[in-house]
């Protein structure tokens, strides 16, 4: 048995880095090359492993850390302000497919595929969009529907009603796993993350982490909730916690290899056995189920107004069947609502429609896409040569002061940007202002990062100005980053990155204003200029003597303490140095 | 006010210190006809708006630069703005006529007494002898120069020396400004 596992561990990891670098080498993107790789070593290709479903149900536990991890990303107040989109987008697209087919084949449908869409968003970095936006929008609520379709199949069945699932008890039971969570995530699970992080042992944290969402989803999946969603709320429960990164970056190469799994195992899942019996019913309901859900989904795009250059896009996103509708067709055999031959059909409909959701983004990519370039969305601009140019990142209301200054004079401008509206706006000025995402090294290439004077690092998302600081030093180690940090800690983020001009973005206009202040009170003008600079490099220089402190502690202490032990040591040092002010004689 | 006919450019760089060069500066503004022009209070960051200057210098017939001695020489900021008012073509050189016939009044304050400015003693020489740079920018402007108004010692002065300075240096502007104007140089 072990050595069965060990084997198959081989297998497909082989299988997944031999099949997913050549997939995306050629274009197809990850979510593909890990269908084909498990199409390869499935019952129908090489036939190296046969137990699918075990496998499949194994790996779905990818798409509870995956729900789990973006659960983190979101903050409760964040989730209630996406509350229209979610039941808006969610609602129309569920019934408008819903009334169009019949019964659980169309409600199974109807689904989309939260592993594949959002896998695709992230790889291809669409989750800001408004499509991405919409996107996720649905799937969440997706989610949170194939609860009571899941409930309610048994019901049109001919078994018995699951006792788990049904009745005023079954409604009890979740009420209470659901309240119970979300007081004990408050109470019990951050000090428990606290104590386990003070031992200092990561590989505990980590298995904490991982205890923690196998234990809640299971918990859910008893109540009769999707073990994602429960993930899911689990994540959002804990988005605000000061640990939110470390349960990130501890949980993120277990989701990733479990959602390859799951790609995998869906791949394997293809009954071509089914496929070959019937080819041409199978392919006619693929095509017909694509088209149909399309059509929804791009009529659906318009009412809910995405720019119309991302209109396919969004539609090509959700078009698959997803996971769910195994589950609901597993749930509908089981009940009996309809034959094990339909049943398998359906299921070979929805993997093949998975297999063709990457198919389709590439379609997107190489033909609609461009048609659309100029309008609203765009790809990354092709950049002309702009030789000895300075290179500003994050064009928004810090970046235009810097770019505005060297434009005055006369030094040569690359401006990247992904905020289309503006763009144009600063592009009918005469700038140089091209789209893109900035962290993808690619672009920099394209920028003429090679032949660039400097790059002034100016994004204000801070992981991403962490993620283009360390690309440059990747791929460019001779281009100066002059860099806006938001905080102290992120200025020592940068500082750990190597950069070493950096400009707290709020420091030398707090500053200024206290200056001015200094002014008001009856200060000399100079006199309030002397007390300010001095200020201002007491104040840098506490800041450099606070560093080394900041890297000791980095490892586990929160982000707030650590702010707060800052800025006690830093008053400590601001009394220290003002003790006594020389009082020499002036006529 | 009309147009000051006395421009005091004023230059101190610690006024909420200073005991004499503040009284003096605070005679000056009770003065109608006298524009006391802090330079320390106007440029802090030494970033100078020359125009500006040049036009208050053009409608002045007497520039008083009052400031303690610095290091035998004139604080940074002045420095700083003689460096930038003082344009060629403008303040001197051929075709310059700005400041052609007004006056140029030092009211200067020293730290050490006289007998420190000796051959000997810690400044070496007579205090007269730092005088040519001040005295050689008056002649290159075409300004007449007035003898200066010096008060030495001044870390130590007593409250009567000091009286003494600020009424003396206050009869000088309003004996001035009894004086008829003269036609001045830009013909205005």
């Amino acid at each position: 048995m072990e050595h069965n596992l060990l084997s198959n561990a081989v297998v497909y990891l082989g299988a997944a880095v031999l099949a997913v670098p050549l997939a995306k080498r050629l274009g197809l993107g990850a979510v593909l090359g890990y269908l084909l790789a498990g199409m390869a070593i499935g019952p129908w290709g090489l036939k190296l492993i046969t137990e699918v479903e075990t496998i499949l149900h194994f790996s779905e536990f990818g798409v509870v850390l995956l729900l789990f991890l973006i659960g983190l990303e979101l903050e409760p107040a964040r989730l209630w302000s996406m509350r229209r989109p979610i039941f808006g987008w969610g609602a129309a697209q569920l019934l408008g497919v819903a009334w169009q087919v019949a019964l659980v084949g169309a409600l199974g449908l109807s689904l989309s595929s939260t592993a594949i869409a959002l896998a695709t968003l992230g790889e291809r970095n669409l989750m800001g969009t408004p499509a991405g936006q919409a996107s996720f929008a649905i799937l969440l609520f997706q989610d949170i529907a194939a609860i009571p379709m899941i409930a309610l199949i048994p019901l049109l069945g001919v078994a018995a009603a699951d006792s788990a699932g049904g009745g005023w008890t079954g409604a009890a039971r979740l009420a209470a796993v659901v309240l119970g969570a979300v007081v004990a995530g408050r109470f019990l699970v951050r000090p428990a993350l606290r104590i386990i992080a003070k031992s200092e042992m990561r590989e505990i944290f980590t298995a904490f982490a991982l205890l923690l969402v196998i234990a809640i989803s299971l918990l859910m999946q008893w109540v009769g909730m999707s073990m994602a969603l429960g993930a899911f709320m689990a994540g959002v429960l804990l988005a605000d916690s000061e640990y939110r990164h470390a349960l990130e970056t501890d949980l993120e190469p277990f989701k990733g290899l479990l959602l390859g799994l799951f790609f995998i195992a869906v791949g394997m899942s293809v009954d071509f056995g089914v496929f070959l019996s019937k080819p041409w019913l199978i392919l006619g309901l693929v095509l017909g189920f694509l088209a149909l859900k399309l059509a929804v989904l791009f009529a659906l795009s318009t009412r809910f107004g995405i720019a119309r250059g991302q209109r396919w896009l969004f539609a090509f996103l959700l078009s698959q069947g997803g996971e769910f509708a195994f589950v609901v067709f597993g749930a509908a055999g089981a009940a009996r609502v309809f034959s094990p031959e339909a049943g398998s059909i359906l299921v070979a409909v929805v993997a093949l429609s998975m297999v063709t959701t990457p198919l389709l983004l590439l379609l997107h990519d190489k033909v609609l896409e461009p048609r659309y370039h100029g309008q609203n969305v765009r790809e990354p601009d092709a950049i002309e040569d702009n030789e000895g140019h300075v290179i500003i990142a994050g064009f928004g209301r810090f970046g235009q002061i810097v770019g505005r200054l060297l434009n005055a004079n006369r030094i040569k401008l690359t401006v990247l940007d992904h905020d289309p509206d503006q763009i144009e706006l600063l592009r009918r000025f005469g700038f140089k202002v091209f789209y893109g995402d900035a962290t993808r090294p690619d672009l920099l290439h394209a920028a003429g990062a090679g032949k660039a004077r400097a790059l002034v690092l100016a994004i204000d998302d801070i992981e991403d100005s962490l993620a283009l600081a360390d690309a440059v030093r990747e791929h460019f180690p001779d281009l100066p980053i002059l860099a806006r940090a938001r905080n102290v800690t992120h200025l020592y983020q940068l500082m750990d990155r190597g950069v070493t001009i950096i400009e707290r973005e709020t420091f030398e206009s707090a500053l200024q204003l206290g200056r001015r202040l200094l002014s008001q009170l009856g200060y000399g003008a100079y006199r309030a200029r002397e007390a300010t600079l001095k200020f201002r490099e007491h104040n840098k220089a506490s800041v450099d003597a606070v560093y080394p402190v900041y890297k000791d502690r980095e490892q586990y202490v929160s982000m707030s303490k650590r702010a707060r032990d800052e800025l006690n040591e830093m008053f400590a040092r601001d009394l220290k140095s003002y003790e006594k002010e020389s009082e020499k004689g002036w006529d | 006010m009309p147009n000051p006919r006395i421009l005091v450019i004023y230059a101190h760089p610690a006024p909420h210190r200073s005991r004499i060069n503040r009284k003096l500066a605070d005679a000056a503004r009770a003065l109608d006809g006298v524009l006391v022009h802090d330079l320390y209070e106007t440029y802090p960051d030494f970033f100078i708006d020359v125009a500006r200057e040049q036009a208050l210098l053009e409608q002045a017939e007497l520039v008083v630069f009052l400031h303690p001695i610095r290091w035998y020489s004139m604080p940074s900021l002045l420095k700083e703005w003689v460096d930038t008012v003082l344009e060629a073509g403008w303040a001197y050189g051929p075709g310059a006529t700005a400041l052609l016939g007004k006056g140029y009044w030092l009211a200067v304050t020293t730290g050490s007494p006289e007998e420190a400015y000796r051959p000997g003693e810690r400044h070496g020489r007579p205090f007269e002898a730092y005088l040519p740079p001040f005295e050689q920018t008056a002649l290159l402007c075409g300004m007449h120069w007035w003898p200066p108004h010096i008060l030495h010692g001044a870390n130590g002065a007593d409250e009567a020396a000091v009286a003494a300075h600020v009424a003396a240096f206050r009869a000088r502007l309003e004996a001035f400004l009894l004086t008829p104007p003269k036609g001045q140089a830009d013909g205005t």
